[in-house]
């Protein structure tokens, strides 16, 4: 099956390299695709050297218009399956073959890598843990089956989701947001126990009233789109 | 006619002929305009007709009848509002549609430019 790579990086030139050598040792028959979200330094460059494609966004649209574009591209070149891999390296590519099986084998239209269907297997500050507890407590309730880790972004979709995301793609928490639309339109979501990269750079930005307040927002944008008029497919 | 009608009528003619002269130089769109002139007019029939005035007034309960007046104002502010946040919107998601279609446009010239070299 035809596979896409797709990775958003805003200023990740140091870890992007890392990167796309993981994934060609994991994964060598998959395509490559850099969505450079209108980076200062030289992401797109590095990542060009390297021989991937390249999408350079004239400005900053930030991470859901970035992935959109990927999923655009993968909807014109006709490509089966589209995943989506970060380039800060929290991702690791010797998760990848675990992520597909599910949308390879037909059995659900995404696949999302979860960080928390292994016990102990993620360790994160207890605020953090509780934040993503009540949300993914909310977003089961609303979709009606178990999700453990709605807020990640490591994920695969087949030519359905390709499809309905290069029409329509949430902008501002676009992992969380996604599930409850696809949902909506009917689409089958899978969870897949993976392992993940702790962040290395830029350790726990997110303070006690930040991760609070952004626990807020997501969940007063699940609530609209829950009452959103969603094109159908 | 109370000075007080007679500011807001001044007021609302003043509106007026400022967005007309805006559409007639260009700077401004007819179809951003609409609402503007609309409201004018409203407010400027309110503000002549004593009779219209006070017998709305009295319709809602109104005891100093200018005020109703600055009630329509409030009133056609924030529908003028909501309504170019509906046109931000729109702008803005074209915007993103746009540049996600140049930077997939651009990178398939480039490879095409390599092909050709």
């Amino acid at each position: 099956m035809k596979t896409l790579l797709i990775i958003p990086a805003y200023n990740e030139e140091l870890s992007i390299g890392g990167v796309i050598d993981d994934i060609r040792a994991h994964l060598p028959e998959a395509d490559i695709l850099v969505i450079d979200d209108g980076s200062a330094d030289a992401t797109g460059k590095t990542a060009k050297s390297l021989g991937v494609t390249v999408i350079t966004l004239p400005f900053n649209l930030g991470i859901g218009a970035a992935m959109q574009t990927g999923y655009h591209y993968a909807d014109m070149n006709g490509y089966d399956i589209a995943v989506q891999f970060d380039g800060d390296g929290q991702h690791r590519a010797n998760q990848l073959r675990d992520l597909l099986k599910p949308v390879e084998n037909g059995e659900a239209d995404i696949s999302v890598g979860s960080r928390f269907l292994n016990k102990g297997s993620y360790e994160a500050e207890v605020a953090r843990l509780i934040g993503i507890r009540i949300l993914s407590r909310s977003i089961s309730l609303l979709v009606g089956q178990k999700i453990t880790d709605p807020s990640s972004g490591f994920r695969a979709v087949n030519r359905k989701v390709i499809r309905f995301f290069s029409h329509f793609y949430p902008d501002d928490y676009p992992e969380p947001e996604s599930l409850v639309l696809l949902h909506k339109t009917g689409l089958r979501i899978a969870e897949v126990p993976v392992l993940m990269e702790k962040r290395l750079i830029g350790t726990s930005s997110i303070t006690l009233m930040r991760g609070f307040y952004y626990m807020i927002k997501v969940l007063l944008a699940i609530m609209i789109d829950m009452i959103k008029e969603v094109p159908r497919r | 006619m109370d000075l007080i009608l007679v500011m807001a009528t001044m007021g609302n003619i003043l509106i007026f002929v400022s967005v007309i002269e805006l559409i007639r130089r260009n700077r401004l769109k007819e179809k951003y305009s609409l609402l503007w002139l609309f409201s004018s007019l409203v407010m400027l029939w309110f503000s002549v007709s004593r009779k219209t005035l006070h017998y709305v007034s009295g319709l809602i309960g109104i005891q100093y009848p200018p005020s109703l007046i600055f009630l329509l104002a409030f009133f056609f502010l924030v529908v003028i509002n909501i309504h170019f946040s509906t046109v931000i919107s729109r702008l803005s998601d074209r915007s993103k549609t746009l540049s996600q279609e140049v930077a997939i446009l651009r990178e398939m010239l480039e490879r095409d430019k390599g092909v050709k070299e």
